[in-house]
């Protein structure tokens, strides 16, 4: 045998390199697991009552509004600030949404609920709204100098209730048909839409690892096994499919279809069913998660927010506007605040005064959870996302269970310290091998 | 005779009571390395970061060709081809080696996003120039040696074709081998007709690399002297005594 036989490596070394060469994320696999754990334990001891159709489509549903906003969170905590304001900023988007269909509209421009611009307009005025209170949080952290835990903190009593005195604290409702379309089952892309959905998802995304392989291979790198690309693109394609195919399973209930019917004038045939399908919301959802991405992996703005949040003297010192960065930060949460508001309030069909009370809590632990580290620099869009899942798999999974309200936020607190602890453990390992 | 690349005249800062650097002139010419000598705290971080616009001076001038010059920012600096390696390196530790000598001036694909491949081509391309050891490049430069991160920073600033090019204490960190490394490239950028601010505390090192040495005590300048005219002792006392060789103490 030749002595550069690479046979005589040890088998620990062959193990590491095997996992570099597949450049598997650990992290995202640990929190992988963590989620399917969860999962299945909920599972039995809801006596399969929680990995459902049913059950999935609602956690589904309900994790959107928080996830969104954890994509945002993502970017303020990456440059080592805080919003404690996200609630606050959601239900005074909210309040104006809910003005603006039912009152602003229809009295000023005399366009009903129903109306086709209405539900447009509408999102339009709650984006611009918590872009601007996001860009005035931005400008007092940034250009002012306050901490933005204290800018946030004051903005967490203000906002909602400037949202208060735009409603005079009452509920608002019905809203328009449209806009409830992103509340989740309002509004479904239904069986054909959502396997077309599926279809496109699988071939955008074989075509993206295509992509960045031969991107690879065009500058002289190596990529990573043709075995291993191939086996990651069906792993996901099975991800895909399986979810919308879950999303298809859940049937909307029989008295629900024969109003459907009655309402075109048609008699529902007999034994007639179908699904729901992925829900516009949750379609929204992967939208901004991949607009998201790309924004932090592929443009300046993103290279900025993580270099801002490794090294602030460093990237002011490299020509990086800091200050204006951090107008940006804040403004694009904002933005997200009003989207996750127009998916909040559509859901609850209605805009109440506490809409997204405690939200700020939750969008920071899943940011945080989903591996986001607050000394910053270092954080992902799909973690905070996944953070999200769990932190709503554990609430649905133990209210579920009949546990009582108390003990479910003392297990949600315990797991928020216990998952930064493991974190930090991580790191320290990854450290210490490099 | 063509006007100086770079003339500092009459520079003069304060951090609220310290005059961290009090009426300072210096000039620079094309192809030529000046050093920078003084104790710890004597304001030659600080001169040099007027220079780079990291700081803002609060009177003084400075000309670059003969013009005067503004430089309010780091991006300014940039504008006049100046590129500063900081005593602190100031390298993003969480981002890799292109990311950190691109930062600031991404390469962009043909849609504006940032074109991670080309950047990470051309970063092999001149670390393999620089430092021919250098392999991590797809890892954080926290993962990096002091003298990587060193290679890391040079880079950034003999990437883009800097005509002024500021080095603030480069060898520090830095080990024999590397050390002289950084020497052999000064030599060869003083070559490329590069003007070249050096500041370090190795006294025999900077007789060495450098044309022309210049001393600061307390945020001002005690003279400047060609390192012909010079020998190490006359240097030292400068640096300790704060006046020039022959002189009366004041
Ligand atoms: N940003 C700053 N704020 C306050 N004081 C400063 C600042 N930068 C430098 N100084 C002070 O200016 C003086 C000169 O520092 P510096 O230029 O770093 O010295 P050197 O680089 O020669 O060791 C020191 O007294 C230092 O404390
Ligand atoms: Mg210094």
């Amino acid at each position: 045998m030749a002595a550069s036989e690479p046979s005589a490596t040890p088998s620990a070394q062959t193990k590491r390199s095997l996992l570099d060469q597949l450049e598997l994320d650990t992290r995202l696999l640990g929190m992988i697991g963590a989620f399917v754990l969860v999962c299945v334990v909920f599972n039995i001891m809801t006596d399969g009552r929680f990995l459902t159709p049913r059950n999935i489509f609602t956690l589904t549903v309900q994790t959107v509004s928080v996830a969104i906003m954890a994509t945002g969170m993502v970017f303020i905590i990456v440059t080592r600030h805080i919003d404690l304001s996200v609630g606050a900023i959601l239900a005074a988007s909210s309040a104006v949404m809910a003005m603006t269909q039912t009152q602003y509209l229809p009295n000023a421009l005399g366009l009903g609920l129903e109306h086709p611009l209405t539900p447009w307009i509408t999102i339009a005025v709650g984006l611009v709204v918590g872009a601007a209170i996001g860009c005035f949080n931005g400008w007092l952290v940034g250009y002012q100098g306050i901490p933005a835990f204290i800018v946030t903190l004051g903005g967490f009593l203000v906002w909602r209730n400037v949202g208060w005195y735009q409603t005079s604290g009452q509920t608002i409702g019905p809203l328009d048909p449209t806009f409830m379309a992103f509340g989740g089952i309002n509004g479904t892309l239904g069986v054909g839409l959502s396997w077309i959905f599926a279809a496109l998802a699988v071939a955008a995304t074989c075509w993206l690892l295509f992509q960045a392989r031969r991107n690879k291979v065009s500058h002289d790198m190596t990529p990573k096994p043709l075995w291993a690309e191939v086996s990651l693109a069906g792993l996901l394609s099975a991800l895909i499919i399986g979810f919308v195919w879950i999303m298809n399973s859940y049937e909307i209930p029989t008295r629900r279809l024969e109003r459907l019917f009655e309402a075109r004038g048609e008699i529902m045939p007999e034994g007639y069913t179908e699904g729901y399908g992925v829900p516009i919301s949750v379609f929204l959802l992967i939208a901004i998660a991949i607009a998201m991405t790309v924004i932090a992996r592929k443009t300046r703005l993103g290279r900025y927010i993580f270099a801002t949040g490794g090294n602030p003297d460093a990237a002011e010192l490299s020509g990086i506007n800091t200050r204006l960065l951090t107008v940006k930060i804040f403004g694009l949460m904002g933005a997200l605040c009003a989207l996750s508001a127009v998916v909040a309030s559509s859901r609850l069909a209605n805009h109440t005064n506490d809409i997204g009370t405690l939200d700020e809590l939750r969008v920071i632990a899943a940011a945080v959870i989903g591996g986001t580290a607050l000394s910053g620099g270092i954080g992902t869009i799909y973690g905070a996302i996944l953070g999200a899942l769990i932190m709503q798999s554990l609430a649905s999974g133990m209210a579920m269970m009949g546990v009582d309200a108390p003990l479910q936020n003392i297990v949600v607190g315990a797991v928020l310290v216990f998952a930064v602890w493991i974190d930090i453990q991580y790191r320290k390992r990854m450290g210490e091998k490099i | 005779m063509s006007a100086p690349l770079v003339e500092l005249k009459d520079i003069s800062i304060a951090f609220g009571g310290v005059r961290a650097v009090d009426r300072v002139s210096l000039d620079l010419h094309a192809g030529e390395v000046v050093g920078l000598l003084g104790h710890n705290g004597a304001g030659k971080s600080t001169l040099i970061k007027i220079l780079s616009g990291a700081y803002q001076m609060d009177s003084g001038e400075i000309r670059i060709n003969g013009e005067k010059a503004t430089i309010n920012s780091p991006r300014d600096a940039r504008r006049y081809n100046i590129e500063t390696i900081y005593q602190t390196l100031a390298l993003a530790d969480n981002l890799d080696a292109a990311s950190n000598l691109f930062l600031g001036r991404e390469l962009t694909t043909r849609l504006g996003l940032v074109d991670d491949a080309q950047m990470e081509a051309e970063t092999r391309k001149i670390m393999a120039r620089l430092n021919p050891n250098f392999k991590k490049l797809n890892e954080p430069v926290s993962a990096l040696s002091g003298g990587q991160r060193q290679s890391v920073a040079i880079a950034r600033a003999v990437y883009f074709n800097a005509k002024i090019l500021i080095m603030d204490e480069p060898t520090a960190a830095l080990g024999v081998h590397e050390t002289q490394m950084v020497a052999e490239l000064i030599q060869e950028l003083k070559k490329q007709g590069l003007g070249i601010f050096l500041i370090s505390h190795d006294t025999r090192e900077m007789l060495e690399l450098c044309d022309r040495v210049s001393v600061m005590k307390n945020g001002q300048m005690i003279g400047t002297e060609r390192v012909e005219d010079v020998t190490e002792d006359d240097i030292l006392s400068m640096i300790i005594l704060g006046r020039k060789p022959g002189e009366e103490a004041a």
